[in-house]
């Protein structure tokens, strides 16, 4: 459904060129959700936007294709991309906080949504909104208030209520629940999980939290310094991670069960992405690190069915 | 919890890059540098113009409302007076009177500002309420009055720019206070046990000054168009040639509808003065106020 | 909308009308040379005016006593007697009153439907030669004073364009219908000149605001949900920048009312514009501290009261205070 090929987005930064995005691909197929996982500016973002043509200024797609439902919309009209937009892919922002307009109304916001892309009359799109509405657990009957009147998690319903609103074939959620506090997360998460089964829709689910990624993912898609780096099932992820990264990630995660440890976490930070030197980008970080590390790239490479992963020495950290 | 390395308030401290360190960032910015040389010029004209005005100013040297010739560049009056000369010597009282008045106002400003973001609270806040009292009063109507009661000098218009003037200062300079009265070092330095005069002066006004600093350069601006204004209804003192007296006399004669020269020349003076203030001040306020986005 | 905002803000302009008052009482009396005498004892005051006034007035009592007495004098519109009219402040001024609101209505309104019109353009093509070409007229009109504008402005406009030099209306008794066609021409033409000195000084004001506020609106989440949803552009702009963009506008034309008064005291004076500018230097000039008392105190209340209605539009325009 939704295909990244060999996408490289770069920012023009005072600095220099920022390499946000140096290479990704992926795929996201019908019904799937796909979790797209890393830290903070490792370029998850970037991709999501890249996806819906909606990056800010400054930053520019220097090569790649993106391809949905089998044609390619990185190069397409603008006037096509807004037919897209909402329709066929929709956003769920993160930080719901500012994300809708203050002076207009949740049911103004939703509607023009809808409007802008069917012709539909104003009860067709209020009995919608009442419906999408009770999907996502909020009173129709608010739907004539404003954003501030509702709390942060409403207000993430709203966004995602409002996302669904012309039945889109993909839904982009950028870090969804980042913005919330623990239990209304748990409670967006259930959402989430009860809608997909409900309308089998397909996700492209980006987070930097990995616990949310395990709940809702059926893949996910690891990336660090604007690269992917490992590529599969979560559950294969989660048992046999491959990539050095990956594997100190899940170390990472703090136990509820056995004994106490200290809390492992990875020395380091994120290279300069101004200026990228050719090695794997995690070499400075990685335990296993060896000299061919520190001079050549790792591609990405097939290691199962619908397993990738970049690393040199994959196998050889495997048998550990 | 910030540490004093990397202040959040101000995004640069003369104390810490030194003056070459402020010229670099400063020449930045090719406005700032034309208002400065713009400013340089009208300062070394109120030191050097007396010196160098071809004619006395009050001296009747040539026949009345002339247009400019070799003789008198600019022109003359209606009593016949060279306009060039007059305007090189009001260049220092128009300069004075504003600098003048932008100081009172900034040392007025700062206190209040000091006080009322030091002293939260009903202090504070009365202080505050009584700076958006003066800041609702329209300016001008009240600087009449007071000029009309204070006398027609230089002094009254000081006096009453100044009272007009103070409130911008004050609520900069209040929001500064309270950014950095959430700095860690002050706080330590309030929990030793240090006394509210010595943590405001040597803590918060150092940090508070560049801005303070860039703020009264705008101020200086809005006060030479102020006292330009009040000198024009009538306000100053007759007998003092100042830019502004300068246009009264033309208004009054009559001589504005025929006398193009007598009209511009002062006119021009003001306007270029008030934009090289404008503009170094400006340039200063995107160096110092944390507040100015960068564009 | 909230009515504990409505309440708050008839508040504070309440308690500033009741600063400036005190305020003007104790100007006249805290400074030097005794001007509070100046208020009442006219030239040429007859004898039972004088007496007339002092016990209005309250001249020999003590000084708490003189203050109600003000106050009682002012609320009911007893400004105090005009030297060079003899006549009630009050009635003078109202009609000049009237006048300056004719030529500050029309500036503003035009001053604003520009500002917020070249203020779009500005912010939309940001960084373009357009935008460049706004910031630099509006500094440099900006350091003009307002009466030197008006000065080039009334020699432009009488020798080139033939305009009138000064006066409202023309003294010719074939007009002296006002609503007659004739008459609203002659109007028009004696107050083009004005007008546009005033709308030259007032527009570089909403153009930065609406400009600055533009931008920032630009930078809110909100844009970015609404650019996704694939709406057209003209409805963005409509819709989410300009009706988020537009709020601070409301008020800042209420603060820029000061402003504008002070362009209308030096507009009226050059182009001998017979409203309460003109009166105020006409009142400056003869020393008539009755006539410029009133048209202090007049000009600071209407600009408060402006004030205050700007602060209920506003409250009344944003959802977040009107649904409070």
């Amino acid at each position: 459904m939704l295909s990244v090929e060999g996408l490289r987005v770069y920012y023009q930064t005072n600095r220099g060129l920022l390499k946000a995005v140096d290479g990704v691909s992926f795929a996201v197929e019908k019904g799937e959700i796909v979790g797209l996982v890393g830290e903070s500016a490792c370029g998850k973002t970037t991709v999501a936007m890249s996806i819906m043509k909606l990056l800010p200024t400054g930053a520019r797609v220097y090569d790649g294709t993106i391809q949905f439902l089998g044609k390619d919309i990185l190069n397409a009209a603008d006037e096509h991309l807004r037919n897209i937009r909402w329709k066929q892919i929709s956003i769920i922002f993160q930080g719901a906080l500012n994300s809708l307009n203050p002076v207009l109304t949740v049911r103004e916001q939703i509607s023009e949504g809808i409007l802008a892309h069917e012709t539909v009359d104003k009860k067709t799109i209020d009995s919608r909104i009442d419906t999408l509405f009770r999907y996502v657990g909020l009173d129709p009957a608010r739907k004539k208030d404003y954003p501030h009147e509702f709390s942060g998690g409403m207000k993430q319903r709203i966004m995602i209520a409002m996302a669904l609103a012309c039945n889109p074939a993909l839904v982009i959620a950028d870090e969804p629940t980042t913005a919330l506090d623990v239990v209304v997360q748990h409670q967006i998460l259930d959402l989430i999980r009860s809608l997909r089964e409900k309308l089998q829709i397909s996700m492209l689910l980006i987070t930097h939290d990995l616990s949310v990624v395990a709940e809702l993912s059926d893949k996910i898609a690891i990336m660090y310094a604007g690269k992917i780096v490992e590529f599969g099932d979560t559950f294969q992820i989660f048992e046999n991670p491959k990539h050095p990264y990956t594997r100190a990630l899940l170390k990472s995660i703090p136990r509820m069960q056995g004994s106490k440890t200290r809390l492992a976490y990875i020395s380091g930070s994120v290279p300069d992405l101004t200026r990228p030197v050719p090695s794997c980008r995690f070499f400075e970080r990685c335990p296993y690190a060896q000299k061919r590390c520190a001079e050549v790239e790792p591609e990405i490479e097939q290691v199962g069915q619908n397993q990738s992963v970049a690393c040199h020495f994959w196998r050889d950290i495997q048998s550990q | 919890m910030q540490t004093t390395s990397h202040l959040p308030v101000s995004r640069w401290t003369a104390y810490k890059k030194g003056w070459t360190g402020f010229w670099k960032e400063y020449s930045r910015n090719r406005i700032g540098v034309v208002g400065l040389a713009l400013l340089t010029f009208f300062v070394l004209m109120g030191l050097l113009g007396p010196s160098v005005a071809p004619y006395d100013p009050v001296a009747a040297v040539g026949d009345i409302l002339q247009p400019p010739t070799a003789l008198h560049l600019l022109g003359t009056n209606e009593v016949g007076q060279d306009i060039l000369s007059q305007l090189l010597y009001g260049a220092q009282p128009s300069l004075i009177v504003g600098f003048a008045a932008a100081g009172i106002s900034a040392v007025v400003g700062s206190l209040v500002g000091l006080m009322a973001g030091y002293y939260e609270g009903y202090a504070g806040d009365l202080l505050m309420r009584f700076t958006d009292v003066f800041l609702v009063i329209p300016a001008l109507p009240l600087m009449v009055v007071l000029g009309a009661i204070l006398g027609p000098t230089l002094f009254s218009i000081v006096i009453a720019i100044a009272l007009v003037g103070w409130t911008g200062t004050a609520r900069l300079v209040r929001s500064q206070t309270l950014s950095v009265k959430q700095l860690a070092f002050v706080e330590s330095s309030k929990a030793s046990g240090a006394r509210d005069y010595y943590v405001i002066f040597s803590h918060i006004v150092p940090n508070v000054i560049p801005v303070i600093f860039a703020q009264t350069v705008l101020v200086i601006a809005n006060s030479i168009l102020s006292a330009a204004v009040l000198t024009f209804l009538g306000l100053g003192n007759p007998s003092t040639i100042t830019w502004g007296q300068m246009l009264e006399f033309a208004f009054t004669s009559g001589a504005v509808t025929t006398a193009w020269w007598y009209v511009m020349s002062p006119g021009l003076c003001i306007m270029f003065v008030v934009l090289s203030f404008s503009l170094v001040g400006y340039s200063l306020d995107a160096i110092f106020n944390p507040r100015t986005k960068k564009a | 909308m909230g009515i504990e905002y409505a309440v708050k803000k008839l508040g504070q302009s309440i308690a500033t009308i009741f600063f400036v008052l005190t305020f003007n009482f104790f100007l006249f009396r805290i400074l030097p040379g005794n001007p509070f005498a100046l208020l009442f004892r006219g030239p040429g005051f007859s004898r039972e005016l004088v007496n007339q006034l002092n016990s209005q007035f309250g001249l020999d009592q003590p000084l708490w006593l003189q203050y109600v007495k003000y106050l009682e004098n002012t609320l009911v519109g007893n400004l105090g007697i005009s030297y060079t009219y003899r006549s009630p402040v009050l009635d003078i001024l109202i009609p000049r009153l009237m006048n300056t609101v004719i030529l500050l209505l029309t500036a503003t309104v035009i001053s604003v439907a520009l500002g917020i019109g070249m203020g779009l353009i500005a912010g939309w093509r940001r960084g373009g030669k357009i935008d460049l070409a706004f910031s630099t007229s509006t500094l440099l009109l900006y350091s003009m004073p307002t009466f030197w504008l008006g000065l080039i402005l009334l020699f432009v406009g009488v020798i080139y364009f033939g305009l009138p030099v000064s006066g409202m209306v023309s003294l010719n008794g074939e007009l002296a219908n006002p609503l007659a066609p004739a008459s609203i021409v002659d109007l028009l033409r004696h107050m083009v000149l004005p007008c546009l000195t005033l709308v030259l000084g007032l527009t570089g004001e909403y153009v930065l605001i609406m400009k600055g506020s533009l931008l920032d609106v630009f930078t809110e989440d909100y844009m970015l949900t609404a650019k996704a949803k694939g709406i057209s552009n003209a409805k963005l702009l409509r819709d989410h920048a300009f009706k988020n963009a537009a709020l601070p506008m409301t008020t800042l034309i209420a603060i820029n009312l000061g402003l504008a008064v002070g362009g209308a005291i030096q507009t009226e004076t050059i182009f001998t514009w017979p409203g309460i500018g003109l009166l105020t230097y006409q009142a400056l000039l003869t020393r008539d501290y009755p006539v410029l008392q009133g048209c202090f105190l007049v000009v600071a209340v209407a600009v408060i009261l402006m004030n205050f209605l700007a602060d209920l539009l506003y409250g009344y325009l944003d959802p977040r205070i009107r649904t409070a």
